[in-house]
C-alpha cells in the first residue's frame, strides 16, 4: 500500500511573536518546525506500512529550508520525500496550495500509484484545514476529516474504516480507497525514532521539483496569481472579561446557589451552541 | 544491522565539532552525536571566542561565521561596594582583520560550526543522548544511545561531552569532580538596542567590549563576573568555585541579581530585557585534575578533559585545539589501522607539549592558592579602592602624607610581612 503524506513546515506558534503594529506573525522570531499534526500523519502512515507493506512518501510545498521538515519525516520512518519549491508557487492561498500539491501528486501517481493520502487536521500557522479537502476534491477522492483512529484497512478490497471526531463524540465511517484522511493528534503517539532512522535522515537529501518538473500546469492557478483569498484585516482576539470570584466567606452553600443563579441568568449562552436542548 | 563508522564523536560543542570537522576533512567516516535539539541549543559560554584556534580549523572563518562583535577593548574592573578601580586596553587594530577575538552567542555559533562539519562529510544527529560506551575486552568499540536500536560502532570514540563527562566517568577515567574543581556560573542575555549599546560602551558599529569584574561581584569568593557586548544584546554573568559558593552560602542567581543591581553595573544594563537565563559548570581543576585522556579506542577532549584556563577564561579555544589534535591522532592511527591506547597516546603527549598543557601547568597552583588564601579577593580589592580614593580626594593633605597613609592601611590588615608573603605567593602561583 503506497501512502502519500502532505506535510508543511511552519513557524513554532507556541513561541512566535506578533508584530504589534501590523498584527502579522513575525516568522523570523520562531524556529521552523514540522506541523505537529503532520508528524502524527506520518507516524500513522508508517504504522500502516508496517502492517500492509508498500512505502511512505512525503510531499511538501515550501522554500528550500522545508527540506528540514521532510528529513524529520524520514526520522519518523518515511521512505522518500519530495519538495516542490519555486518562486512561482509563492504567495499561494489554500486554493493555489492544493492545486500545486495536486499537480505533484499526479506525477507521483503516474510513477508508483497512491492508495491513501494523509494530511494534518490543519496547519498551526494558517489554521484553515482547507488544503486536505482541497486536494481530495481535485483528485476526486473522498475526504475523511478529523480522523482519530484507523479502524480497519483492506488494501485488496480497497476499503478503509475510520473513526472521526465530531462535535458530540465520534462516528465510524467506511470509504473506498484511494481516499484522503486528515488526522487529529489523538490518532497516535509519535514514537521516539530509532537510531537507524536518525542516521538515514541525517544523510537523506529530499528530491526537489520546480514548476518545470510538473506536467500540464496551468500557470494562472499558481502562487499569488492563483490565490483569490484577500486578507482584509488581522487582529488579536478580544480579551475575555476574566473570572468572577465567589467567596461569600467560604460558605459553600451560598457559593453553589450563586453559581446556579448565574448559569440560569446566562442560559442563552449555553443554548445558542448545542442546539438540541 | 548496526552501522560502523571510523569515528564517533559524542557532543557537538567546540571540541566535538572541531574533531568531527577535521576527521571528515581527512576523509574519515564520522558520526557526530548531539543530545540538544541542535548543536548549541543549550550550550553556555560567556562569549569570547578566540580567533587563533578557530582559524587553524577554518581559515578566515570570520567572513562567514555568525559572530557578534570583534572585541576592540578589554576592561578590567576591581569592584568595591560603591567604587571601582579600572584598567583597560583599547586597540582599533583588533577591529580589523585578522582580529583578536570575538563575542559570540553559542546557540548560533555551534549550529553554524556543526553545519560546516556536515559539509565536510560528517553525519550529524541531534536529540540523541549517548548513555554509555560499548566496551569489549577492555576496548571501546562503539556507543549506546537512548534510542531504539540505539547501538552504533566505530574504531574510535571521542568523548567531547563537556564538563560533567558522565561517559568518561563511567569508563573510570575520572571520579566525580570535587567542589573546588568546578565553578558554577550563571548568566543572562539582555536584549538592548544596538545604538544604546554603542553609546553606553563608547564604541562604533561592529566594535565590541569585554569587561572582567573582580571583587565585590563574587563577595570575595574565588571567581569573576563578566559583561560582554553582542550586536543587540549583552551577556552578563558571574561564577565562583562550587566550594566558594558552599563556603559563603551563596546562591548563584542571587549573586547575579546583586551584580545587576550594583551601582557600577546597573547603568550599563538598564532597560535590558532578559531573553535567556543559563547556568553551567566550568571545569577549573586545572592541570592536576586532568583525567586519563586516552584508552583503547577512546579519547577525551575539551571540558570533559578539564582543559580550561580559568585565570584567562580560555576554554573554547582549548576545546577546539584538543578536538583537532584528537582528529589528527586518529587520522594517523587509521593509516596503521591500530587504535590501541599505545597508538592513540600520541594525543596525550601532543596535548602536554601544546599551549594547553603548558598553560595549565603554569597556573597549576593558582586556583588552589587563591582559594586557600581568600585575602586576595576579600581584602585587596577594597584596599585598592580605598587607596585610590585617598590619593585622589583633594582635601588639603599633602600627597606625601597620603602615600604614607595608603601604605599604612595596606599593611594594617596583614602586616608588612603578610603583604610581602601574599605578593610572593601570588607571583609564584602565576609565574
Ligand atoms: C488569514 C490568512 C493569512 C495568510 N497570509 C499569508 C501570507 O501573508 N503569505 C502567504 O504566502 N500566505 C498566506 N496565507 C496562505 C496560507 O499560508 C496558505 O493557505 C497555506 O499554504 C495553506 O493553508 P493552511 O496553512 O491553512 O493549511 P491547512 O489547510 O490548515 O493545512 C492542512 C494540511 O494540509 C497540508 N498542507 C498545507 N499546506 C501545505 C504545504 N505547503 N505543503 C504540503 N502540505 C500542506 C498539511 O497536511 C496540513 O496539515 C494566509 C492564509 C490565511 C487564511
Ligand atoms: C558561563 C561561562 C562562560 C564562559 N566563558 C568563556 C569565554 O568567554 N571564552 C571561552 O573560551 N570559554 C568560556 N567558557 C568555557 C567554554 O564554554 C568551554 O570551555 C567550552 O564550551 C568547552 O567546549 P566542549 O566542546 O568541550 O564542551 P561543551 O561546549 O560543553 O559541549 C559539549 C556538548 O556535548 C553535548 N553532550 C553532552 N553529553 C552528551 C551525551 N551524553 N550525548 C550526546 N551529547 C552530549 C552537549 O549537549 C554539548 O553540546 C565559559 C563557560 C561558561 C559556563
Amino acid at each position: 500500500m503506497n501512502i502519500l503524506v502532505c506535510i508543511k513546515q511552519v513557524p513554532d506558534t507556541k513561541i512566535i511573536k506578533v508584530n504589534p503594529k501590523t498584527n502579522t506573525l513575525d516568522r523570523s522570531s520562531a524556529p521552523a518546525i514540522l506541523n505537529p499534526y503532520d508528524a502524527h500523519a506520518v507516524e500513522e502512515a508508517v504504522r500502516l506500512k508496517k502492517i500492509h507493506g508498500g512505502k511512505v512518501v512525503v510531499l511538501s510545498m515550501g522554500p528550500p529550508q522545508a527540506k528540514e521538515a521532510i528529513k524529520k519525516c524520514v526520522e519518523i520512518g518515511a521512505d522518500e520525500g519530495y519538495l516542490i519549491s519555486d518562486r512561482r508557487f509563492a504567495g499561494a492561498d489554500t486554493l493555489a496550495t492544493s492545486y500545486a500539491l495536486y499537480k505533484a501528486i499526479q506525477k507521483l501517481m503516474d510513477e508508483d500509484g497512491i492508495d491513501l493520502v494523509l494530511c494534518g487536521k490543519h496547519a498551526i500557522d494558517g489554521d484553515t484545514g482547507q488544503v486536505g479537502p482541497g486536494i481530495a476534491r481535485r483528485m476526486e477522492i473522498p475526504p475523511l476529516t478529523n480522523v482519530i483512529k484507523v479502524e480497519e484497512v483492506d488494501p485488496a478490497e480497497k476499503m478503509i474504516k475510520v473513526r472521526r471526531k465530531i462535535e458530540n463524540g465520534y462516528e465510524i465511517i467506511q470509504s473506498t480507497l484511494p481516499c484522503l484522511l486528515t488526522v487529529e493528534k489523538e490518532i497516535n503517539e509519535v514514537a521516539y525514532s530509532p537510531l537507524p532512522n536518525m542516521l538515514r535522515a541525517a544523510r537523506y537529501n529530499p528530491i526537489v521539483w520546480t514548476v518545470d518538473d510538473l506536467k500540464d500546469v496551468d500557470m494562472k492557478q499558481l502562487g499569488l496569481k492563483g490565490s483569490p483569498t484577500i486578507v482584509g484585516k488581522m487582529w488579536p482576539p478580544a480579551k475575555s472579561d476574566g473570572a468572577q470570584m465567589l467567596d461569600d466567606e467560604g460558605d459553600v452553600k451560598k457559593q453553589a446557589e450563586k453559581i446556579v443563579s448565574l448559569v440560569l441568568e446566562k442560559r442563552e449562552l449555553f443554548e445558542a451552541k448545542g442546539g438540541e436542548r | 544491522m548496526s552501522e560502523k563508522f571510523d569515528v564517533i564523536v559524542v557532543g557537538a560543542g567546540p571540541a566535538g565539532t572541531s574533531c568531527a570537522y577535521t576527521c571528515a576533512k581527512n576523509g574519515l567516516n564520522v558520526l557526530l552525536i548531539e543530545r540538544g535539539e541542535f548543536p548549541g541549543a543549550k550550550n553556555v559560554m560567556g562569549g569570547i571566542l578566540y580567533r587563533k584556534q578557530m582559524e587553524e580549523i577554518i581559515p578566515e572563518f570570520w567572513k562567514e561565521a555568525p559572530l557578534e562583535r570583534p572585541v576592540i577593548e578589554q576592561r578590567f574592573w576591581f569592584l568595591d561596594k560603591e567604587s571601582m578601580v579600572t584598567t583597560s586596553y583599547k586597540g582599533l587594530e583588533w577591529g580589523k582583520e585578522p582580529y583578536n577575538n570575538f563575542t559570540v552567542l553559542r546557540a548560533k555559533f555551534d549550529k553554524w560550526f556543526a553545519q560546516k562539519a556536515v559539509e565536510q562529510g560528517a553525519t550529524l544527529i541531534n536529540e540523541t543522548v549517548v548513555t554509555e560506551c560499548i566496551v569489549e575486552d577492555g576496548k571501546v568499540i562503539g556507543v549506546r544511545t537512548d534510542r531504539p536500536d540505539g547501538d552504533v560502532y566505530a574504531d574510535v570514540v571521542v568523548l567531547a561531552d563537556g564538563v560533567n563527562s558522565l561517559l568518561a566517568k563511567k569508563l573510570g577515567f575520572h571520579k566525580e569532580w570535587k567542589p573546588d574543581q568546578v565553578a558554577l556560573t550563571v548568566m543572562e542575555v539582555l536584549k538592548l538596542p544596538k545604538k544604546t549599546i554603542n553609546e553606553r560602551f563608547n564604541v562604533g558599529e561592529n566594535q565590541g567590549v569585554s569587561i572582567e569584574i573582580f571583587g565585590d561581584a563574587t563577595k570575595g569568593a574565588l571567581g569573576t563576573a563578566f559583561l560582554y557586548t553582542n550586536q543587540d544584546s549583552l551577556n552578563i554573568g558571574v561564577g565562583t568555585t562550587l566550594s566558594g559558593m558552599i563556603k559563603k552560602k551563596m546562591k548563584p542567581h542571587k549573586l547575579l541579581n546583586e551584580l545587576k543591581e550594583h551601582p557600577m553595573v546597573k547603568p550599563y544594563i538598564e532597560g535590558g530585557e532578559t531573553v535567556e537565563y543559563l547556568a553551567h559548570l566550568i571545569p577549573e581543576g586545572g592541570y592536576k585534575a586532568i583525567p586519563k585522556l586516552v584508552g583503547d579506542g577512546v579519547i577525551v577532549t575539551g571540558d570533559a578533559a578539564q582543559f580550561v584556563n580559568a585565570i584567562h577564561r580560555e576554554g573554547s579555544n582549548m576545546a577546539m585545539s584538543s578536538g583537532k589534535i584528537a582528529a589528527e591522532t586518529i587520522v594517523r592511527a587509521k593509516e596503521v589501522n591500530d587504535f590501541s591506547e599505545r597508538t592513540l597516546d600520541v594525543y596525550r603527549t601532543t596535548i602536554y607539549d601544546s599551549f594547553i598543557g603548558k598553560d595549565l601547568k603554569k597556573y597549576k597552583d593558582a586556583a588552589h592558592t587563591f582559594e586557600e588564601h581568600p585575602q586576595y579577593f576579600e581584602q585587596y580589592v577594597p584596599l585598592m579602592n580605598q587607596a585610590m580614593n585617598t590619593f585622589f580626594t583633594v582635601d588639603g593633605t599633602a600627597k606625601w602624607d597620603k602615600q604614607k597613609k595608603i601604605m599604612k592601611s595596606l599593611t594594617a590588615g596583614r602586616g608588612k610581612l603578610g603583604v610581602a608573603k601574599d605578593l610572593y605567593r601570588a607571583w609564584k602561583a602565576v609565574k
